[in-house]
């Protein structure tokens, strides 16, 4: 079986938005039957946290230096695009 | 038992018809009236007003009006709670996503959050209100706090 990944989620503060992101993919992927480690933080950690995790999803904009895939996470507030960003985030994950 | 998003608003904490010129005066609003029911510190409204600029809560819907969600970090907030305000005129946030893009915004959810895992829920109900255009609708059309009640029970 292959690597669990690990989704770093990351917003303004580290604790609002990023919570409510993390619990939707966490529900939604379980249902498409994958799991992953979750990690939580402040845009201004991500570019620290970055190297190690396999996606970050975020809802606030994060610097083009990271190289890790981005989901945005704004759909999953906003309900719009959710769908293809559910997707995209399966994908990532079964490679 | 699971709790409704009404559960976590305190009544007090609910303003209607909310006149304001700028995001600031309806954040600084609902501030006080956080700050005086105790749930979070005097720094707070500060704090939410600063970290707006910075980095903006502003949720573009695709409606003519949307919902923006204010808070900032955990060391300003005594207690975990919400203040919700309808406003009688839209005000622009900036948008979470976009910060140089303006969100034309009608309902303000102003968020106390202090810790982030037993919040969840509340957090998961408000972004369940959110993507409910009936709901978003019937909260703008509420004319008493218990006709807010009866749509977040």
């Amino acid at each position: 079986m292959a690597r669990q990944k690990t989704i770093l989620f990351a917003c303004g503060t580290g604790v609002a938005t990023s919570t409510a992101v993390n619990a939707t993919v966490t529900e939604a992927m379980k249902a498409r039957g994958l799991t992953f480690n979750a990690m939580q933080c402040k845009a201004t950690e991500v570019a620290s946290l970055a190297e190690g995790v396999d996606l970050i999803i975020s809802t606030t904009p994060i610097s083009a230096s990271v190289t890790v895939p981005i989901v945005k996470g704004l759909a999953f507030l906003t309900g719009i695009g959710k769908d293809k960003a559910l997707d995209d985030i399966e994908a990532e994950l079964r490679k | 038992m699971a709790q409704a998003l009404i559960d976590h608003i305190d009544p007090e904490a609910i303003l209607l018809g909310v006149n304001a010129d700028s995001n600031e005066a309806v954040i600084r609003q609902l501030a006080s009236r956080l700050e005086a029911l105790g749930y979070v510190k005097p720094s707070y409204a500060d704090a939410v007003v600063k970290r707006e600029q910075t980095m903006p809560t502003g949720l573009p819907l695709g409606l003519a009006e949307n919902v923006a969600v204010p808070h900032t970090d955990p060391i300003h907030v005594n207690k975990a709670g919400v203040g919700l305000a309808v406003l009688a005129k839209p005000v622009d946030f900036a948008n979470m996503e976009e910060p140089d893009e303006a969100v034309s915004v009608g309902i303000v959810f102003l968020l106390a959050i202090n810790d982030k895992d037993k919040q969840i829920e509340m957090l998961q109900k408000i972004m369940g209100t959110i993507q409910s255009p009936e709901a978003l609708a019937a909260l703008k059309q509420a004319a008493s706090v218990d006709d807010i009640r009866a749509v977040l029970s």
